[in-house]
C-alpha cells in the first residue's frame, strides 16, 4: 500500500481520472439480473460493482422479529472477498454493519411499510469490487431492486458521494479519491420528492463547503434519479411495443 | 373533483412519478390508497409502484409489474400443505403470510384421537380453498367446505404472477373464455397467482400453459387477446 | 452438527411425482436428455480487480469466482510450495432459503470438494508458487459466490473456478531491501497449471443417472453424486451425497458418464481459455 499521497487534482484542474469535478463516472444501471429475488439490480459506478436482490414480502423470520403493525426491513451490505485489492475475510466487519444500517434507516424513509404487518421486506446488497462510493451505489441499486419487486414506496432515492480532494468539492469520489481526500461525503436523495435519506461525513469542512458539497451531491443525485427512472422505463417498453 | 392528468392510459409509471395534479382549492395533505398503488401529497397524485397507469373518466390507478400475493376476504386460492399439526394443517398460499386450515373444516366431526390429518391432506399436496378471515392481526384463515372446493387430486397447476390475474380472466371473462374454448380446457383461476386446469390430453395441457405463460409476460401489451386467438388457432386449429 | 435439511419452499405433490414420471421415462421437464447440461454462458474477467475473475450462467445459475494473489508464510508441513484456499459463499441474494451467515455444511462442502478436485491431481503447480523457501509463498484465493440458485452449485462452481484460475494473471513482485512487496500495477504471469479439471454431478434415482440437476430436480431426487476429472481421464475426485445409498452398479455407470461428459466440459472450457477475449461480454 503506496504511503505517499498522490496528487488528486492535476494541473488543469481535472481529476486523476480525467474528470472534472461535478462529473459522475460513467453508470451502468440493468434491473431483473437475477432469477429467484423478486427483485434485482446491478450497478455500476465506474468500477464501483454491486448487486441487489429484494425479496419480500414475505414470512418475517424468526417470528421475534415481527412487528405489529409494519414490515421489518432488514438489509445486509456485504463486500465480497475478492471486490478489493486485498483479499477480504468474508466475516462481516463493523464497517459492514454500520452502512447495513445506514442504508436501512435510509430505506425506511421512502418504503410503505404499514401495508404489511408482521412481515419481512429483506434486501441484499453485495459489492463485487470496490472503487468508491459502494454504499451509494449499493443504495440506488437497492432502490431499483425494491422497484422492480413491486414493493410500494414514496420515491425511488439515488445515492451519490462527494469529496474533497487537495481542496477541491468533486462528486463521485473513486477509491483513490477517497483514501487520499480531505472528506467523504456519502448523499442518499429522494429526488422526485427532494428529501435527503443518507447522510454522512467522513472527514473536515468548513460550512460553506459543506454547502456546497451538500448542493454538488443533490445535483449528481439527480442525474443518477433520472438514470434510474429511464432504465425502469425502458424495461418493459419493449414489450409493451411487441 | 377537477384533475389535471400528467399520464395516459398504459404509461410505465414509477415510484414516485406524478400521475395528475388535483386543481381544486384546499390542500390534501398526504393520504395513501394502497389498493389503486397511488398516494397523495399536496393535491399531487402519485404512483407508489414501478407499473402501468390505469386511466379512465373517474379513476386513475397503478397496476404493478410485479407483485407478491396479499391475501383478501373471500378470494379464490390454491395452496400447498407445508406443515401438520394437530388440528390444523399449514397452508402456503404464497403470500407474505402463511394460511392455516382447520381439521375441522375438511372432516365431518372431526376428533383428533381418530382422524389422523396426514391421511387426509399431507405434506405437498394442494387445495383449492377460500379465504374466510384475514386481517392486519392474524394469518389468513381459509375453508375447503364449498362448490368446486378441496383436494386437487389431478389436472396441471400454472404458476403466474399474481398481478397477472385479471388479465387472465379479461374484461367480462373474455379471456378466460377464450382460453377454455379453444382448449377444451377445464380451468379454475386462483387469486394468487395459480391456474388450474384439467385437459383432455396432454397437448392441450402444454398448449394452455404456453398461452398462460404468454400473458404472464406481456399483459399490458395491445390486442393481447388477439394474439392469443392467433397463437391458439395456430397450435390447435380453428 | 449436521441436521436434516428442511425442503424450502415445499414443491407441490403433483409436480414432484411428474418430474420422476418423467425421469422414469427418461424425458426432462426442460426438455433435456438424462446426461445433457444446460447451456453454459462465460463471462471472464468480470471483476477487474481480482487477479482472476469469472462469471457461469449454467441455466439459471450463476456462480462467479473471484481469484486474489497476497503474499503469507507456506503450510508448516509444505514449506515449499505456495497456498490454494478456496471458499464458497452462499448469499443470501441467491435463494429465498439461503440465510446470512457463516457459511453453511453445504458451502463448505462445494469448496472443500472444488478444492481437493484442484489440489489432488496439483491442476496448479504450488511448487513454482514460493517466494522464499519456508517463510514466503503466494496465497491464491479462489472464493466461489454464488449470485442464483437453479440447480448444480458445485458444477457451475468448478467450472468459474477452474476458468478463472486459468486467466489468471499474477502481480508483480518488487523486491528491495525492505523486503517483497506486491505491485499490482502490473498483472502479468499466469499461475503454473499442469492440467484442467471439471466435476460432473448426478442425480440418482434408482438406478437412472441425471446429469445436472435442475433446483427442480434437486428437490425431488435426494442422492447425488460428483465425479471430479482430469484432462488425462484420471478421477480426481468424488463425493456422494444425499439421504439414499447407491448400487455399486450405478456407481460403475455414473464414472462411465462422469468420463464422457468431462472430456466435452473439459473441450469447453479450453476453448474460453484459448479465446478469452470472445468472452469478456457481461
Amino acid at each position: 500500500m503506496s504511503e505517499s499521497k498522490p496528487r488528486l487534482i492535476r494541473e488543469d484542474g481535472l481529476r486523476v481520472d480525467g474528470r472534472k469535478p461535478e462529473d459522475l463516472r460513467p453508470i451502468r444501471m440493468e434491473i431483473e439480473v437475477l432469477k429467484n429475488a423478486n427483485g434485482s439490480a446491478l450497478v455500476e459506478y465506474g468500477g464501483t460493482k454491486v448487486i441487489a436482490a429484494v425479496y419480500g414480502p414475505r414470512e418475517a423470520t424468526p417470528k421475534a422479529v415481527q412487528l405489529p403493525d409494519r414490515a421489518v426491513l432488514r438489509v445486509r451490505y456485504h463486500m465480497a472477498p475478492f471486490s478489493t485489492s486485498e483479499h477480504k475475510s468474508p466475516a462481516p466487519t463493523r464497517r459492514e454493519i454500520e452502512l447495513s444500517k445506514v442504508i436501512r434507516e435510509a430505506l425506511e424513509a421512502v418504503v410503505f411499510t404499514d401495508q404489511f404487518p408482521r412481515a419481512s421486506i429483506d434486501v441484499f446488497i453485495e459489492v463485487l469490487q470496490a472503487d468508491g462510493g459502494t454504499r451509494t451505489a449499493g443504495l440506488t441499486a437497492a432502490s431499483l431492486a425494491l422497484a422492480d419487486a413491486g414493493i410500494p414506496m414514496r420515491d425511488l432515492v439515488a445515492g451519490v458521494a462527494v469529496g474533497k480532494v487537495d481542496g477541491v468539492i468533486v462528486l463521485d469520489i473513486n477509491e483513490l479519491e477517497d483514501e487520499f481526500g480531505e472528506a467523504d461525503m456519502p448523499l442518499g436523495y429522494a429526488a422526485g420528492v427532494g428529501e435527503i435519506v443518507l447522510l454522512q461525513l467522513n472527514g473536515v469542512l468548513t460550512p460553506e463547503e459543506f454547502k456546497k458539497a451538500v448542493e454538488l451531491g443533490r445535483r449528481g443525485a439527480e442525474r443518477i434519479y433520472a438514470q434510474m427512472k429511464e432504465t425502469l422505463h425502458k424495461k418493459y417498453l419493449a414489450i409493451l411495443e411487441s | 373533483m377537477k384533475l389535471k392528468l400528467y399520464v395516459a392510459d398504459r404509461q410505465i409509471v414509477r415510484p414516485g412519478d406524478t400521475l395528475a395534479v388535483i386543481e381544486e382549492d384546499g390542500n390534501q395533505g398526504f393520504k395513501r390508497i394502497p389498493e389503486k398503488h397511488i398516494y397523495l401529497v399536496d393535491n399531487n397524485i402519485c404512483s407508489d409502484v414501478f407499473g402501468v397507469a390505469s386511466v379512465s373518466e373517474n379513476d386513475i390507478s397503478v397496476i404493478p409489474f410485479n407483485s407478491v400475493y396479499y391475501p383478501r376476504k373471500e378470494d379464490v386460492v390454491i395452496g400447498i400443505i407445508e406443515g401438520i399439526g394437530v388440528t390444523s394443517w399449514e397452508v402456503d398460499i404464497r403470500s407474505p403470510y402463511k394460511a392455516y386450515l382447520n381439521a375441522s373444516d375438511a372432516i365431518e366431526n372431526f376428533n383428533p384421537l381418530y382422524h389422523d390429518l396426514k391421511s387426509y391432506l399431507d405434506i405437498g399436496e394442494m387445495v383449492l380453498a377460500k379465504i374466510v378471515a384475514f386481517d392486519r392481526t392474524r394469518d389468513p384463515l381459509l375453508t375447503i367446505k364449498g362448490k368446486g372446493l378441496g383436494k386437487i387430486i389431478e389436472g396441471i397447476i400454472i404458476e403466474v404472477k399474481p398481478s397477472r390475474i385479471p388479465r387472465i380472466i379479461g374484461k367480462k371473462g373474455s379471456m378466460f373464455n377464450l382460453l377454455t374454448s379453444k382448449t377444451n380446457c377445464e380451468m379454475t383461476v386462483a387469486q394468487n397467482g395459480f391456474v388450474w386446469a384439467k385437459c383432455p390430453d396432454e397437448y392441450r395441457g402444454e398448449v394452455l400453459t404456453q398461452a398462460i405463460k404468454l400473458i404472464d409476460e406481456k399483459p399490458h401489451v395491445r390486442g393481447l387477446t388477439e394474439e392469443i386467438k392467433q397463437f391458439l388457432e395456430k397450435k390447435l386449429g380453428g | 452438527m449436521s441436521i436434516t435439511p428442511q425442503r424450502e419452499p415445499v414443491m407441490p405433490k403433483l409436480r414432484a411425482e411428474n418430474i420422476i414420471k418423467m425421469l422414469k421415462k427418461g424425458e426432462r421437464v426442460d426438455n433435456r436428455g438424462l446426461h445433457d447440461y444446460r447451456s453454459i454462458s462465460v463471462s471472464i474477467g468480470i471483476i477487474g480487480k481480482a487477479e482472476g475473475s469469472a462469471l457461469v450462467k449454467l441455466g439459471g445459475t450463476q456462480v462467479i469466482a473471484g481469484v486474489k494473489a497476497e503474499l503469507g508464510s507456506p503450510y508448516e508441513d509444505r514449506p515449499n510450495e505456495g497456498v490454494l484456499q478456496v471458499h464458497a459463499e452462499f448469499v443470501p441474494l441467491a435463494s429465498p432459503s439461503f440465510e446470512p451467515g457463516p457459511p453453511n455444511e453445504e458451502a463448505i462442502e462445494v469448496a472443500r470438494i472444488i478444492d481437493r478436485s484442484l489440489r489432488e491431481p496439483r491442476a496448479i503447480e504450488l511448487s513454482k508458487l514460493i517466494v522464499q523457501p519456508g517463510r514466503l509463498a503466494w496465497v491464491i484465493y479462489d472464493d466461489v459466490y454464488v449470485i442464483d440458485h437453479d440447480g448444480n452449485i458445485l458444477d457451475a462452481g468448478m467450472i468459474a473456478s477452474m476458468i478463472a484460475l486459468a486467466v489468471t494473471k499474477l502481480p508483480k513482485l518488487d523486491i528491495s531491501s525492505e523486503g517483497v512487496k506486491i505491485n499490482r500495477d502490473v498483472k502479468e504471469t499466469p499461475l503454473p497449471l499442469n492440467t484442467l479439471v471439471t466435476t460432473i454431478t448426478m442425480g440418482v434415482l434408482g438406478d437412472i443417472l441425471v446429469v445436472d440437476p435442475s433446483l427442480e430436480e434437486e428437490s425431488v431426487l435426494d442422492t447425488f453424486i460428483s465425479i471430479s476429472v482430469d484432462e488425462k481421464g484420471r478421477i480426481v475426485g468424488l463425493q456422494k451425497r444425499g439421504l439414499k445409498s447407491i448400487t455399486p452398479k450405478t456407481l460403475d455407470s455414473a464414472v462411465e458418464i462422469a468420463l464422457k461428459k468431462g472430456d466435452q466440459v473439459l473441450s469447453f472450457i479450453r476453448k474460453v481459455i484459448s479465446s478469452p477475449q470472445e468472452y469478456m461480454k457481461w
